[in-house]
C-alpha cells in the first residue's frame, strides 16, 4: 500500500513537472501546482498522505506564523521531503494586496522561511528548499475583500527536480 | 486639509500621447481655493504652416495642475498683446488678475523655432521675466515646461518641477492568459512622452533615480527572483548589481550618487544595507530579526528613513550614517496608527511622506519632522508609493481608480489632486525624477 502510494505521488509530481518544464512559464507553476493538488487528491485514501497534497499554506493579514491547523499538513511534507534527499521544494511566499509592496515581499519571505523552518526542524535538508518571495505580485484571487484576501496570503510548495 | 471642499467640477484635459495606444487623460479632481489668477494669451504663431504644438495649452494646463495657479478661460481674455509694449495693465486690473503672459513663436530659416515670451506684474506694471527660447520642432513642449517652470519660480520662489519626468511600471494582462506583461516607463512629469525602458513577464518593481536622473535602479524578477539592476533611461543600458541570496530589492539612490540603499536577506532577513555603485562594497546598516525594508535618504545624506516592524507592525524609523554603518541610537518616527511605511522625504528634509492606515484603508500621510504632527493627505484606499517632486510642492502616488491602478498626484498641504489615468493596464509605483541640471 505505501508503495502504492508512493508511485501515486511520485507520478503526481512528475505531472507537475512536466506541466512546470513545458511552454508554460514561471509565471503558471502556481496554477499548475494546484491543478495538481485537486485532481490528485481524490486518489489517496490515507489521512497522512492526503496532507501531502495540500500544497498551499494560509496565513493571516501580516502575520508570519504558521497556524496550528497545518502541522499535519507540513508534517508530511517533511517525512516525504527529507524521505526523498533528491527532490528540490521551491517554497514561494505571498500578500494580499494591502500595504506597501517592499514591505509585501519581505513579509512574503518571512512566510517561507517560516514555512522552511518547520521543515528543516524535521529533519528536511537547506538545500532542498529554496525560498522566493512574490509579495502582493502573483494573487490568485483578485477582488479586494477578505474573501480574496485569505486566498493570497499564502506560501506555495512547489516541487521540482527528482 | 480633507475638510476643504472639492470646488471645482473637474476639468478634464486628453491628450493623446505620441503613441496612439497610450492615451492619457489627467483629471483635476481637487482645485485650489485661493489659488493665484493669471492671464495667458495665447502666443502668437509667425508660421505659415500649423504650430506642431500648442505651447500656450501646455503651458497653461501645467500651471492649472499645480494647483497654485487659477488660468484665466481663453474666452475671458480681455485683449490679446503678443508684446510687452502692448500691454494695457489699466485692461486686466479691471479682470482681476494678478499676471499676464504673453509671447510669440517664430519659425527659424535654420528649421527651429524660437519662443519669446514675457511675465508681467500688472499691479505694479512690471515685467517680471522675459526670455527668448530656441527649441527643435521636437523639443517645442519642453521648451513649453521650461517656460512654465520660470513662470512658476518667478512668481512663487521656489523652482517649478514642470520639466522633469516621472518613472513608472506598467502592468497588463496578456489577453485571457495568466500571463501579466510589466513594463518600466519613464514620461514627461505631465504624463505625455511615455517611453518604454524595459519590460518582462515577470514582476519589475520599485523604480528609483540617480541623482542625475540618468538612470533608474529597480528590482526585475527575471531570472526568477528579485535582483537589483541599474539601467541607463537614455542608452538603456542594463547592469545587474545585486543578486545574492534571498531579496535584492528596494533600491535608493543617495543623494550624491555613489551609493545605493538597499534590502538584502542574505543574512537571514531583510536588512538594510548600503551599496558603493562603484566598488560595489557593501555595508550594513542595520541588524534586527524584523523585517527592515524601504530605506529613503535623507537629503543631507547622512541618514535613512526606514520601515520596520520591529515593534509589532510597521512603523517608519531614522537611521544616522558613519562610515560603518549605523551611527548612534535609531530614532522611531511614527506613532500615530498601525501601519506607517514606505517613506519618501521631502526635498528639504522636513517632512516625510509614507502610506498610513486609517480605519483599514491606505492613505498617504505627511508627516512634519519639527512639529511631528502626521496629517492624512488622501481620502482613497491602497494609495502607495508616495514620491515627492523635485521642488517638494508635489506628491506623485499609485492608487486604485474604477479598479485600475491609476497615478494620483496631491500638492503637499493637500489642496490640489489631480488624477492621471491611462487606458491600458494598471500604472504604479511612480517616482518622480531629480531636476535637470541646469
Amino acid at each position: 500500500m505505501r508503495r502504492l502510494l508512493e508511485l501515486v505521488l511520485i507520478s503526481t509530481l512528475a505531472m507537475s513537472i512536466a506541466a512546470c518544464s513545458g511552454i508554460k512559464k514561471k509565471d503558471d507553476d502556481a496554477e499548475a501546482a494546484a491543478e495538481g493538488t485537486t485532481t490528485e487528491a481524490s486518489m489517496l485514501d490515507d489521512g497522512s498522505e492526503a496532507s501531502l497534497e495540500q500544497r498551499v499554506i494560509y496565513f493571516e493579514f501580516n502575520s508570519s506564523v504558521v497556524k496550528s491547523e497545518y502541522q499535519d499538513v507540513l508534517a508530511a511534507h517533511a517525512e516525504y521531503i527529507a524521505g526523498h534527499p533528491d527532490l528540490a521544494v521551491v517554497l514561494e511566499g505571498h500578500a494580499d494586496e494591502r500595504g506597501t509592496r517592499e514591505y509585501n515581499i519581505a513579509l512574503g519571505e518571512r512566510r517561507a522561511k517560516a514555512v522552511q523552518q518547520l521543515l528543516t526542524l524535521q529533519g528536511v535538508a537547506q538545500n532542498q528548499l529554496q525560498v522566493i518571495s512574490f509579495g502582493e505580485e502573483r494573487p490568485v484571487a483578485l477582488g479586494h475583500d477578505e474573501s480574496a484576501w485569505s486566498l493570497n496570503r499564502r506560501v506555495e510548495l512547489l516541487y521540482s527536480g527528482e | 486639509m480633507l475638510l476643504i471642499k472639492k470646488i471645482t467640477t473637474a476639468v478634464l484635459f486628453c491628450f493623446l500621447v505620441s503613441k496612439a495606444y497610450a492615451t492619457l487623460t489627467i483629471d483635476i479632481t481637487q482645485g485650489v481655493e485661493g489659488a493665484l489668477p493669471i492671464a495667458i494669451v495665447p502666443f502668437v504663431w509667425e508660421g505659415k504652416d500649423e504650430l506642431p504644438e500648442d505651447v500656450t495649452a501646455v503651458i497653461r494646463a501645467d500651471l492649472q495642475r499645480s494647483g497654485r495657479f487659477a488660468p484665466v478661460a481663453d474666452e475671458d481674455l480681455v485683449d490679446r498683446p503678443t508684446v510687452g509694449s502692448q500691454v494695457n495693465f489699466q485692461t486686466w486690473r479691471v479682470l482681476n488678475v494678478d499676471n499676464l503672459v504673453v509671447g510669440k513663436i517664430s519659425l527659424l530659416k535654420d528649421g527651429n523655432y524660437q519662443v519669446q515670451f514675457q511675465l508681467f506684474d500688472i499691479y505694479k506694471a512690471t515685467q517680471l521675466a522675459g526670455y527668448s527660447i530656441k527649441s527643435s520642432k521636437k523639443g517645442l513642449r519642453r521648451t513649453a515646461h521650461r517656460i512654465s517652470d520660470i513662470i512658476y519660480e518667478s512668481l512663487m520662489g521656489v523652482r517649478g518641477a514642470f520639466d522633469t519626468k516621472i518613472a513608472y511600471i506598467t502592468v497588463i494582462q496578456k489577453g485571457e492568459s495568466k500571463t501579466k506583461l510589466y513594463k518600466l516607463a519613464v514620461a514627461d512629469s505631465d504624463g505625455h512622452n511615455e517611453r518604454i525602458i524595459y519590460s518582462s513577464i515577470q514582476p519589475i518593481l520599485s523604480p528609483s533615480w540617480s541623482p542625475d536622473g540618468r538612470h533608474l535602479a529597480y528590482v526585475a524578477y527575471t531570472r526568477g527572483r528579485p535582483e537589483l539592476y541599474i539601467q541607463n533611461v537614455k542608452t538603456r543600458r542594463t547592469k545587474r548589481i545585486a543578486s545574492y541570496q534571498g531579496l535584492n530589492n528596494a533600491p535608493a539612490w543617495s543623494p550624491n550618487g555613489e551609493k545605493l540603499a538597499l534590502t538584502l536577506s542574505k543574512d537571514g532577513n531583510p536588512e538594510i544595507y548600503i551599496l558603493d555603485v562603484k566598488s560595489n562594497k557593501l555595508t550594513r546598516v542595520t541588524r534586527n530579526y524584523a523585517i527592515d525594508t524601504e530605506p529613503a535618504w535623507l537629503p543631507n545624506g547622512k541618514g535613512l528613513v526606514f520601515t520596520s516592524d520591529r515593534g509589532g507592525g510597521p512603523q517608519l524609523y531614522q537611521v544616522d550614517l558613519g562610515r560603518r554603518g549605523a551611527k548612534g541610537k535609531l530614532k522611531r518616527l511614527t506613532y500615530e496608527g498601525s501601519y506607517n511605511a514606505r517613506a519618501s522625504v521631502s526635498p528639504d528634509g522636513k517632512k516625510v511622506v509614507m502610506v498610513h492606515r486609517v480605519d483599514g484603508a491606505f492613505h498617504i500621510g505627511v508627516l512634519d519632522l519639527k512639529t511631528e504632527h502626521l496629517t492624512v493627505l488622501t481620502d482613497s484606499n491602497l494609495d502607495e508609493s508616495p514620491s515627492f517632486a523635485p521642488n517638494g510642492s508635489m506628491i506623485i502616488y499609485a492608487t486604485e481608480y474604477d479598479d485600475k491602478g491609476v497615478l494620483s498626484a496631491v500638492s503637499v498641504d493637500g489642496r490640489a489632486k489631480q488624477r492621471l489615468s491611462f487606458q491600458q493596464g494598471d500604472v504604479r509605483e511612480p517616482a518622480w525624477s531629480p531636476f535637470k541640471a541646469r
